[in-house]
């Protein structure tokens, strides 16, 4: 496709810290570049900004690869903007035309409250990390890797779900704010390996209960999340951690996971 | 973990939604097999005969009380987790493409819910509200035959009819194949095997349960 630049009108949300209330400010930005990143474009506008004495719009960003799940942005009504399996980052301006308007809003979720601007504190997602995905692992001389016979396909599944870059996309996009998705994918890589075997019957339930906890809604099936995941996490990781959830309150035990 | 937490999580919930749902897609088999009789357009003999086992016989009525149980609990569960999950999202986008990234039945499913039990309300007022009270009252059960026919002369009832039909039918293309998948069993292996059965049984079902008042109305069957 030929290079060409453009002018856009971006439309903005602004907002001091978490207590304050938000606002959209509407921005011209001039002689954008089809070959920017997305990200790229809210530099120039950013250096425009800082130029004029006025203060830059602040938004998450780091790798600007597609692999570190640190940008968000809910661009014209999608996470991640409208294309598929796409970060922020790596969403190009070459889907944009001269004299388009974009609106930009922060990941909406009671769970990920606004730090500033288009940054949202994503710290609950650690907490359900910290609640149940980690696995035992003994001291000493680090074993050989290939030690533990694991199947192909097992071990395929355990990756692609392993491949959650923990953006948020998912709670974004779900109507009902739901961290279904992440938490699926989390409990999932784990779930289907040997290494996640000790910590099999709590886990599912130790995350899904800290989920609550950080207030996400509850999932109702519509797959929006799968729709809008940067990485294409698969619904049949909900599918297994609802299997996981059931399979380890029918387990038996009736202490508290 | 016990029996009451494993309910009452955000999981737990969601398992109730599916099982109180197909324990409904169950009934909704039977009922629409008994009512299919009338198409036998034998003047309601074989139709009378099932609808009098179904409303007289021991187990069927205490299994009758177990449905008004899960319809409540699928009714105010689903209600009150449509209200949490709506309040979850805190400020509202001010642009939304959902339609690219889901269905909107799936979004809606409070809403078709809501219809489908307006619709139920009404349902149970003309037949088997008045049924049971005979019944109870010592009246003995009443001529349902009769009253569908009579009911099903009336225009507006027959479209609330077909209008409650078209609810079910977006209810369950979403509610089918989810309460599977809540179940665990939405995997390759058993996905497509399950949404294809999903929407042949959102489709069939709800058409054969429209047919019922249409063919009284259009006197294809007296």
């Amino acid at each position: 496709m030929e290079h060409y630049t453009m002018n856009l009108t971006l439309k903005v949300w602004k907002q001091k810290n978490k207590n304050e209330k938000g606002r959209f400010e509407t921005y011209p930005v001039k002689g954008i570049s089809s070959e920017m990143s997305f990200l790229e474009m809210f530099d120039v506008l950013n250096e425009q900004l800082v130029a004029e004495g006025k203060e830059p719009i602040a938004f998450d960003h780091d790798c600007r690869e597609g692999i570190c799940g640190a940008c968000s942005m809910y661009i014209n009504g999608r996470a991640h903007g409208p294309w598929h399996n796409t970060t922020t980052c790596q969403l190009h301006m070459r889907q944009y035309k001269d004299g388009d308007t974009i609106v930009v809003e922060p990941w909406r979720a009671n769970s990920f409250p606004v730090i500033k601007d288009l940054v949202v504190d994503r710290s609950s997602f650690d907490r359900i990390i910290q609640a149940g995905g980690y696995i035992s692992v003994n001291t000493g001389n680090a074993v050989d890797a290939n030690s533990l016979p694991i199947e192909k396909q097992k071990a395929d599944e355990s990756f692609a779900a392993a491949a959650c870059i923990g953006c948020g996309a998912c709670v974004a996009a779900c109507p009902n704010a739901s961290a279904m998705l992440f938490v699926s994918a989390k409990v999932s890589h784990l779930a289907l390996l040997p290494q996640g075997d000790p910590e099999r019957k709590t886990r599912a339930v130790n995350m899904v209960e800290q989920m609550d906890k950080e207030g996400f809604g509850s999932c109702t099936n519509i797959g929006a999340c799968e729709a809008e995941c940067p990485k294409g996490i698969s619904l049949e990781n909900i599918a297994r951690l609802n299997r996981e959830y059931i399979g380890s309150v029918f387990s038996g035990s009736s202490d508290k996971a | 973990m016990n029996w009451k937490n494993a309910f009452s999580t955000s999981i737990g919930k969601k398992l109730q939604m599916s099982l109180t749902g197909l324990f409904l897609i169950l009934f909704l088999i039977v009922h629409c097999y008994i009512n299919a009789q009338i198409f036998y357009n034998d003047g309601g003999v074989r139709f009378t005969e099932a609808a009098h086992f179904m409303g007289t016989n021991f187990v069927i009525r205490t299994i009758e009380l177990g449905l008004f149980a899960f319809l409540i609990l699928h009714v105010v569960q689903g209600l009150l987790l449509w209200a949490k999950n709506r309040a979850r999202r805190g400020t509202r986008y001010a642009v939304s493409a959902g339609n690219q990234t889901s269905r909107w039945y799936s979004r809606s499913m409070a809403l078709l819910g809501t219809l489908v039990l307006l619709f139920l309300i009404l349902h149970l007022s003309k037949f088997w509200g008045p049924n049971r009270l005979s019944q109870t009252t010592g009246h003995g059960e009443l001529d349902l035959f009769t009253m569908m026919r009579d009911e099903f002369q009336v225009t507006w009832i027959v479209i609330v009819y077909i209008l409650g039909c078209i609810a079910l039918g977006w209810h369950l293309l979403h509610g089918f194949y989810s309460a599977f998948q809540t179940l665990g069993l939405g995997t390759s292996k058993y996905k497509g095997l399950l949404k294809g059965i999903g929407v042949a049984f959102s489709i069939i079902v709800p058409i054969i349960f429209a047919l019922m008042p249409i063919s009284f109305y259009m006197g294809w069957i007296s």
